[in-house]
């Protein structure tokens, strides 16, 4: 311990800037900003000779003229008269589409092929390995395209539904797979469905209900009431009653072939079906090694603990297993969904229309307006990621281990 | 790991003897190669062969302007553009000229800042569908499914078309011809549509090509030709001239074969101020006086690059029709030399 | 007991029965297969679906692949020898083979150089890759990166020496001035390279690559797989030193820095490697100087780097924040300043953790690299998309072609993945 003296007061001389460490700090950054702001100046600067010279400017008013391209499939209206904003819109509607559905059946096949590789069954973890192995290590735009060419090889094409002899048939007469697509029948909405809806919705709520209620009852008796048949009956009743009550109001559209194409029902494009597919299958396999690596993560004495406790094997993995498997699975289950979204830009590889062939496609081509494009693009992608990362620390907060 | 630096130094090297020069003409001679923009791909227009030499339509344009300034028609780097990329490649100097089937076009013209010199091809956009669906016109097409090959004026017109007669179809937009053409053939759509003659390119590589018909309709004007930089009216000249004097060679009957005789011993005046016997017009284009003779012996006039490339003897068999010279019925135009 | 037990039995065996063997069922490869395929009913019938899909997917592959045609001219000619039969065209791959391999540019008769380059980099990669090789021949993989350039790109020779020359001069600078101070010795290091190269670029005679020793050829000659390799291996390679750059960066107390790297970081993590080669493509031409065009090789090189150096920031990020604070603090207590503290204590440790996530990030930048085949650069897949299926032979031969393509990726990234398993297996040992 030495004797504590107030420092000696120092005036400030220059070459502190570089020596002492409390403001060298302040130096180094002067320094940054400097190089910074050169660079950036060298750059625009560049930028504006290069236009200038090019006699182009940046401008975003084209987004307001009309695109004159039609677009195959549209979430929202759209003909080839809209602007090019619009169209961009379309993109972006689709681009969330399709992400959106890749999440989902990405979810479940990694779900399952994750469990499924832990597997005791030497056949079938093996074959889950291989399908993880072959998907991990083969690029997604080798996968796309690979799938795009199998869906157009494979399934037929509409005009084999036609004629006499067809060589090709509906499915239950409902279902049409084509290679332009899958054709599935619309429900067509009579008057007094909206009743059948609101008892639907009523029984979904009714069944929430009652599992709460259950929940509650037995934690605060320890009665246990049956959860499975009553949750399907409060389901699947009233609903069913309402239907016939009101004269069977729903009605089907259903797919038939007329002209080129199946006409009516609801079309689901062939480059979204391979897109969401090629998704799904790629990021699955990633996705199930994140289970797999979760579930491993969860100690066995975890499992032998809630054993020992008697909890029957499926309450063992709800109760025990999964909430700790979960806190390591999700983190990275968020940034697999951030790379669905990103990578659901090499739709431009099978013609569907999300942002990055819209905006970044065709209306760069028709505009020759690259840098506003490429610019537009990158700020929705960026905006879209920022968002997810938002969410995922939102969730890594609330399931941090809590240390009492 | 020290590539790119090296690289790069050799960039600013590059850049510190090219920065004096002040026109693509003197940039081009300086640097003793062409860069020529084409397209990644179009058998018949400019498609690497099995050796990777470049063969086609569009590349004998650029071979005709590499031998015409540069005295050497392989003194070209050619660069594959995509129907995105070309626009930028060609305004920001990476590419001294782009030919690859560009459509001369209003907005390209004058919005986008670029010289289209000529037309070196009339083309339109059609139609191809199976035989077996019976189609005998496009007006019959409503509620087919249409795969287009994107990055072109293609969806525009195709918009139009559909449009200006009422009837319905559904757009599938591919990107390169080779996945278009799959989809066409697998039947995942009915029609296919781009530019007549890259139909009729498509169509010679398949295995019948005889079940495939070209529709009749022909919607929309597709003048291709090479395009340079807005201002640079040098360059723009040497390249214009360049593809005049093919076209006007032929019209004067001057063949690779017979250039040098005819410039040794000719009659008739025009020839003669075409290849530089009589007159100096190579001077005025800041070139010497055999410029055109180079340009016509580098790959013959504008008939022979026609027949050796996509004419009627070759797989893709386009004949004439359009680009014909004016003289036999076609719009195929130069001014006079002189 | 066991006296008068002894007394009332006739016959006692001395020697031991030899053991009897297992009931059938209980051994051998029956039951193995009633342990793991058919455990239980529902086990069952998961082998027996597992086993239907695996026969759905061999049926139709199997003598699609055994009857295939490997000497053809043409798609035409290899459906003629094949007169209907189900077959495949493997005739692609071998009448492609080096445009496959090399692109369609890159000259046959030099071939050599880039297989050459390949095989050295095997050399090259091995003493970094496994720890027990002797730490001599990091000086090869040192004089790798100037090899290779020399071999691929050719041209005059001055080039790479110049090259090699510069960074050796940097590095002894940075060795003299180190001991200093760190900063004086890296920038000065920087700046002596800069010099030499400055120099020793004015000394290069005008023409020397015309009549070199080895024919120059230009970047956008090269591609097919080689290009895939040389993007993954050139990003990957430099994005490290800048990946530990913006990780430490991001991890400063001065906040300028910090805010440059978390957005520099975030940026490029939040758009599609496909949007940064749409800028490489069309956009960053107009960011260089007039009058200068940076071939577009370089131009993918940068954005490329840019995009892993930032995920490889955050794996790195993660590796020093695995590491306990204490090693912080023990370096500090030393008096270290924080270069030396960087250098020496935290960086290796945290470097050592880092690397199964590194070899990660590579595995997918070098899948990433197909994407170039986007933006008309001839890799693998550009070339299969682009020339060859466009070709009047080839025109049709689409499964043979992917899967090729599918295969080669495989085999280079299960390789590398397979390797990174092994290194977390030997780093976990280390560590217990």
């Amino acid at each position: 311990m030495t004797t504590l003296t107030d420092p000696p007061r120092e005036s400030f001389r220059l070459s502190m800037l570089i020596n002492d460490t409390r403001y060298r700090s302040l130096t180094f950054q002067a320094i940054a900003l400097l190089v910074l702001i050169i660079a950036f100046a060298y750059l625009t600067n560049n930028l504006l000779t290069n236009l200038a010279a090019a006699g182009l400017n940046i401008a975003y008013d084209f987004l307001g003229s009309p695109a004159g391209y039609d677009i195959n499939q549209t979430l929202v209206e759209y003909d080839s008269q809209s602007t090019h904003a619009r169209a961009a819109v379309v993109g972006i509607l689709n681009t969330l589409l399709v992400a959106f559905l890749a999440c989902i059946t990405a979810t479940v096949f990694g779900v399952i092929a994750g469990v499924l590789r832990l597997s005791n069954n030497w056949l079938v973890s093996k074959l889950m390995a291989f399908y993880v192995e072959i998907f991990r290590n083969i690029p997604v735009l080798i996968w796309i395209i690979i799938i795009f060419t199998i869906m157009t090889a494979v399934l037929p094409g509409p005009r084999e539904f036609r004629g006499d002899n067809p060589t090709s048939t509906m499915l239950l007469d409902l279902f049409a797979f084509t290679n332009r697509g899958i054709y599935i029948p619309a429900p067509v909405w009579g008057p007094g469905s909206m009743v059948v809806v609101a008892t639907f919705i009523a029984s979904v709520i009714g069944v929430i209900a009652y599992r709460r209620y259950a929940t509650n009852l037995l934690y605060a008796t320890g009665r246990l009431l049956p959860m499975g048949w009553p949750s399907l009956a409060i389901f699947f009743v009233p609903t069913i009653l309402m239907f016939y009550i009101m004269g069977r109001p729903i009605g089907l559209d259903v797919p038939e072939l007329r002209g080129f194409n199946f006409q009516g029902g609801i079309k689901v494009g062939g480059p979204l079906i391979a897109l969401w597919f090629a998704l799904s299958v790629y990021t699955g396999a990633f996705i199930a090694e994140n289970v797999r690596a979760g579930i491993q993560a969860v100690s066995k004495g975890q499992t032998e603990a809630a054993s020992a406790l008697g909890l029957r094997p499926g309450r063992v993995m709800n109760l025990v297993v999964l909430p700790q498997a979960l806190r390591v699975i999700i983190p990275p289950l968020i940034s697999q969904y951030l790379n669905i979204t990103k990578n659901s830009s090499l739709a431009i590889a099978v013609g569907y229309a999300d942002i990055t062939a819209t905006l970044g496609g065709i209306t760069l081509n028709q505009t020759g307006r690259a840098i506003e494009c490429v610019l537009l693009l990158m700020l929705f992608y960026l905006t879209i990621s920022l968002s997810i990362s938002a969410i995922m620390n939102v969730y890594n907060n609330s399931v941090k281990l809590k240390e009492r | 790991m020290k590539k790119s630096v090296i690289l790069g130094a050799l960039t600013v090297a590059g850049l510190s003897a090219g920065a004096a020069a002040a026109g693509t003409l003197d940039d081009v001679k300086a640097r003793g190669k062409l860069n020529c923009g084409v397209t990644t791909g179009l058998v018949g227009f400019a498609a690497p062969d099995a050796n990777g030499e470049w063969k086609g339509f569009d590349v004998a344009v650029c071979r005709a302007i590499a031998a015409a300034v540069l005295n050497d028609p392989t003194a070209v780097e050619f660069v594959p553009t995509t129907g995105k990329t070309r626009f930028t490649a060609l305004a920001s100097g990476e590419i001294d000229v782009l030919a690859r089937n560009t459509t001369w076009t209003f907005s390209r013209d004058v919005d986008l800042k670029f010289t289209f010199v000529g037309v070196n091809y009339y083309d339109g956009q059609g139609f191809m569908v199976p035989k077996a669906l019976g189609v005998s016109s496009a007006k019959d097409l409503d509620g087919a499914t249409v795969c287009i090959q994107t990055g072109t004026t293609t969806e525009l017109n195709l918009a139009d078309f559909f449009r200006a007669n009422n009837i319905s179809y559904e757009p599938v937009p591919i990107e390169t011809n080779a996945e278009a053409q799959q989809q066409y053939l697998a039947g995942a759509c009915d029609v296919y549509t781009t530019d007549a003659s890259g139909l009729a390119a498509t169509r010679a590589t398949f295995e019948a090509p005889g079940d495939h018909v070209l529709l009749p309709e022909i919607i929309s004007k597709e003048p291709l030709g090479p395009l340079v930089r807005h201002g640079d009216d040098e360059w723009g000249d040497v390249v214009r001239w360049t593809l005049n004097a093919l076209i006007t060679a032929e019209e004067l009957g001057v063949t690779s074969a017979n250039v040098n005789e005819m410039a040794a011993n000719t009659g008739n005046p025009e020839v003669a101020r075409l290849l530089g016997t009589e007159g100096t017009l190579g001077d005025m284009l800041g070139l010497d006086a055999e410029w055109s003779k180079r340009a016509i012996a580098a790959g013959g006039n504008y008939g022979e690059v026609f027949a050796k490339n996509i004419g009627e003897e070759t797989p893709i068999g386009l004949a004439r029709g359009l680009n014909a010279q004016w003289t036999d019925g076609g719009l195929i135009y130069s001014p006079p030399f002189r | 007991m066991s006296d008068t037990h002894a007394q009332t039995v006739a016959f006692v065996r001395e020697t031991e029965i030899p053991e009897a063997a297992p009931p059938y069922a209980a051994t051998g490869p029956v039951k193995w297969m009633r342990e793991n395929l058919f455990a239980t009913p529902a086990n069952a019938l998961l082998t027996v679906v597992a086993a239907y899909a695996i026969y759905l997917i061999l049926a139709p592959t199997l003598p699609w692949i055994l009857n295939g045609v490997w000497t053809a001219n043409s798609l035409a000619e290899c459906r003629e020898i094949l007169q209907g039969a189900t077959g495949a065209c493997f005739a692609v791959l071998t009448e492609r083979w080096p445009q496959l391999l090399f692109g369609f540019k890159y000259p046959s008769e030099l071939y050599w150089r880039p297989s050459l380059a390949f095989v050295l980099l095997f050399v090259a990669v091995a003493p970094v890759l496994f720890f027990d090789l002797p730490r001599k021949l990091l000086i090869f993989t040192g004089l790798f990166p100037f090899i290779a350039y020399y071999l691929i790109w050719g041209g005059t020779i001055f080039v790479p020496i110049l090259a090699l020359v510069g960074c050796l001069g940097g590095y002894a600078v940075y060795q003299r001035f180190v001991t200093g101070s760190f900063a004086a010795g890296f920038f000065g290091g920087i700046a002596a390279a800069l010099l030499i190269w400055y120099i020793g670029g004015l000394l290069i005679p005008d023409g020397a690559s015309e009549n070199a020793m080895l024919t120059p050829v230009p970047s956008r000659d090269l591609g097919g797989f080689m290009l895939n390799m040389m993007l993954g291996v050139t990003c990957v390679s430099l994005s490290i030193p800048i990946g530990i750059a913006l990780a430490l960066g991001r991890q400063s107390s001065m906040p300028l820095i910090k805010v440059v790297c978390v957005v520099f970081i975030e940026f490029i993590r939040g758009v599609p490697l496909i949007t940064l080669l749409f800028v490489a493509s069309v956009m960053l031409s107009y960011f260089f100087p007039p009058e200068s065009t940076v071939d577009l090789f370089l131009r993918v090189v940068i954005m490329i780097t840019m995009f892993s150096a930032a995920y490889i920031a955050e794996v790195i990020r993660g590796g020093l924040a695995a590491l306990p604070k204490g090693q912080y603090e023990a370096a500090d207590s030393l008096g270290l300043d924080y270069p030396q503290a960087m250098r020496l204590i935290i960086l290796p440790q945290a470097l050592k953790i880092s690397i199964p996530g590194i070899v990660n990030v590579a595995v997918g930048l070098f899948k990433d690299t197909v994407l170039v085949s986007v933006i008309s650069m001839f890799d693998l897949l550009g070339m299969i998309r682009g020339p060859i299926l466009a070709s009047t032979e080839w025109n049709g031969v689409y499964w043979e072609l992917l899967g090729f393509a599918s295969l080669l990726f495989f085999v280079v990234c299960y390789g590398i993945s397979q390797y990174s398993q092994w290194l977390e297996r030997r780093l976990a040992t280390d560590h217990r």
